[in-house]
């Protein structure tokens, strides 16, 4: 595996950070299965790439796409808190509608960026390499988000919102009003989704309407790989695990694309990774077993 | 005994040397990569792999051959392109729209040829047309759309409106339909489109085209392709005729289509990495479009849609299906 490919690997894996902490908000804060996700990251690489492209600063664009993805993600949780919209099914009617809004947004399925200027290109600084500046100022943001969303999840609406989740009734009989929560954590989570779709489109040279899918799995992925790897009751500790569960991911499909010294081939790929994946899921049981024997 | 074994070695070493200096001066490597893994991409693929070999570069001959297919996820696609520019080959074949961006986005110096790409400018790959002065060069897939109206022409002499099934989300479809909006009116036409975001949509988008129209064009679209079957039973139930741009649809149940054969493409293709491999720089060699295109017809398709095909066209035709 190439240096090259390694950076690569860590700068897609922290823009799925992003993601993974979104879908840690909606699927474990709040208790809240969320598919909007698979529509809210193209949302916002849609609405970045094409005001880039009509030449808007690219800060401001990547701003504007991460509260347009946050906003879908609100109206996701008003569809269940206000029209009483079962969650899962209120998210899937999100998602799909999400697709044609993106094909509106960018009034095309392809908005290219290779000649535009991004964030990356306005923040690299000179004498170091693109490929290590990406991965490097997308680190800096990641850590910044992390610990923006730890403080928050210690203020009182942060601690009212994990109470929602984890005891809606409890909650609500302390005179927290769930239902906004539930819009306020569901804005937040998919903003953090369009963020990284923003920043996504403008590392990869464009926003295409395919972008999207799967994004909810690699989320969940990075989720619960992260929780398997660093289990803990802090969130604190949860938020920097699933970031890493999303680097370590994207370093598996790494090394499936260097897997075919053993004979296996291009089509292989998501295998090896489910394969990969379940490798690493596996392995605190194993210690678990191994741990409880020397007990014995 | 001692200047003896040294003579030896010194030999040895002298012929170690001669050895090396007789292998070409590198071995060639060429990276390929797609989109997805699906009949007209793949025949782009084993069209290069042949051109290469023709030209003598073959495994056996030393060739490093790579392929990777991103299995239509974009985030596989960034990776993929990460990890040939890493990889450092001498060429990067990128099949279809998004894999070429993300490989032009990975790299300014690796020579870059993409292919199956049907606008290359509004995908930003090449500044214009003719040499594009930077790394990248390339193949487009794009159809004369000119003569696609001269088939559905001659196909339904006395058609008006001309329904049109895609898939709003693929690039290379929305290219065609926006042409063809300007272009089929200055023909007396008129265009009724039908969209498909799904290969499960494209029945129905066809029957929302009964009665609305007087024949179904189809472009390349991967949905429709996919699906045609599905178009087919629409067209011989309701007589619409169905006139396409891939040639496999013909032996699928379409009248007749006027495409391009992506086999030929890939050979294309593989003749401007070759021309790269001997050392011509991507920015001298001008991008492609499709050299040659074939017609394909079935008059046993058209009997059941209720069209009867004129000699001429099926005389005319590069292969007439049964």
């Amino acid at each position: 595996m190439s240096v090259y490919s390694l950076w690569g690997s860590l700068e897609i894996g922290l823009i799925f950070g992003l993601v993974a902490l979104g879908v840690l908000i909606s699927f474990r804060v709040l208790n809240f299965p969320d598919l909007t996700v698979d529509g809210s990251f193209p949302l916002g690489g849609a609405a970045a790439a094409i005001l880039i492209h009509h030449g808007y600063d690219p800060f401001v664009a990547t701003g504007i796409g991460t509260l347009a993805a946050g906003f879908a993600g609100v109206i996701t949780g008003w569809l269940n808190v206000r029209l009483k919209i079962m969650d899962l099914l209120a998210s899937i009617l999100m998602m799909i509608a999400l697709y044609s809004i993106n094909l509106r947004v960018m009034d095309a399925p392809n908005v290219p960026l290779i000649t535009e200027s991004t964030v990356f290109t306005v923040l690299q600084p000179a004498g170091l390499h693109d490929y290590v500046a990406r991965p490097l100022i997308l680190l800096v943001l990641v850590v910044v988000v992390k610990l923006a969303l730890d403080w928050f999840f210690a203020t009182q609406v942060g601690l009212a919102m994990r109470s929602t989740g984890s005891n809606p009734r409890m909650a609500r009989s302390q005179g927290i009003r769930t239902g906004n929560m539930v819009l306020l954590g569901m804005g937040i989570s998919n903003a953090l989704c369009g963020l990284a779709g923003a920043l996504f489109a403008q590392s990869q040279g464009g926003a295409d309407i395919s972008m999207g899918i799967g994004t909810i799995v690699i989320g969940l992925a990075a989720v619960i790989i992260g929780e398997s790897i660093l289990p803990s009751r802090r969130l604190a500790i949860t938020t920097l695990a699933v970031v890493i569960g999303a680097v370590l991911y994207r370093f598996f499909v790494a090394l499936a694309l260097n897997a075919d010294f053993v004979g296996l081939k291009a089509q292989d790929l998501n295998l090896v990774t489910a394969v990969l994946v379940t490798v690493a899921l596996v392995i605190p049981l194993i210690k678990q077993r191994l741990r409880r024997k020397r007990v014995e | 005994m001692i200047l003896h074994s040294a003579l030896r070695s010194l030999v040895g070493t002298v012929a170690v040397v001669g050895a090396l200096a007789a292998v070409p001066a590198q071995a060639q490597s060429v990276a390929v990569t797609s989109i997805v893994e699906h009949p007209a991409l793949d025949a782009v693929k084993d069209g290069v792999h042949e051109a290469l070999a023709t030209a003598g570069y073959t495994e056996a001959k030393g060739l490093k051959w790579q392929f990777q297919t991103a299995q239509g996820n974009n985030a596989i696609a960034a990776q993929i392109a990460r990890k040939f520019v890493g990889d450092k080959p001498d060429v990067i074949v990128a099949i279809a729209t998004p894999t070429s961006q993300a490989v032009v986005a990975a790299t300014k110096t690796i020579p870059v040829v993409f292919s199956a790409v049907t606008d290359p400018v509004a995908a930003q790959l090449v500044p214009g047309t003719g040499p594009s002065g930077i790394n990248v060069t390339g193949v487009s897939d794009a159809l004369p759309l000119q003569k696609q109206i001269d088939l559905i022409r001659k196909v339904v002499p006395n058609a008006k409106k001309i329904g049109m099934v895609y898939n709003p989300g693929e690039a290379n479809s929305v290219v065609v339909v926006k042409q063809l909006r300007e272009l089929l009116p200055k023909a007396g036409l008129t265009l009724v489109e039908a969209t498909a975001p799904r290969t499960v949509d494209v029945g129905a988008a066809a029957r929302s085209l009964v009665g609305k129209v007087d024949a179904i064009y189809t472009n390349t679209d991967n949905n429709v392709v996919s699906a045609y079957e599905a178009l087919v039973k629409v067209g011989e139930a309701a007589k619409i005729p169905l006139i396409a741009a891939d040639t496999d649809s013909v032996k699928r149940g379409a009248i007749a289509a006027l495409g391009v054969n992506y086999h030929d493409l890939g050979v294309q293709t593989g003749q401007l990495v070759v021309k790269i491999l001997k050392g011509a720089k991507p920015g001298d060699l001008p991008w492609e479009t499709s050299s040659k295109l074939e017609l394909y017809v079935n008059p046993g398709a058209a009997a059941r849609q209720g069209v009867t095909l004129p000699d001429s066209l099926i005389k005319s035709a590069t292969k007439v299906v049964k």
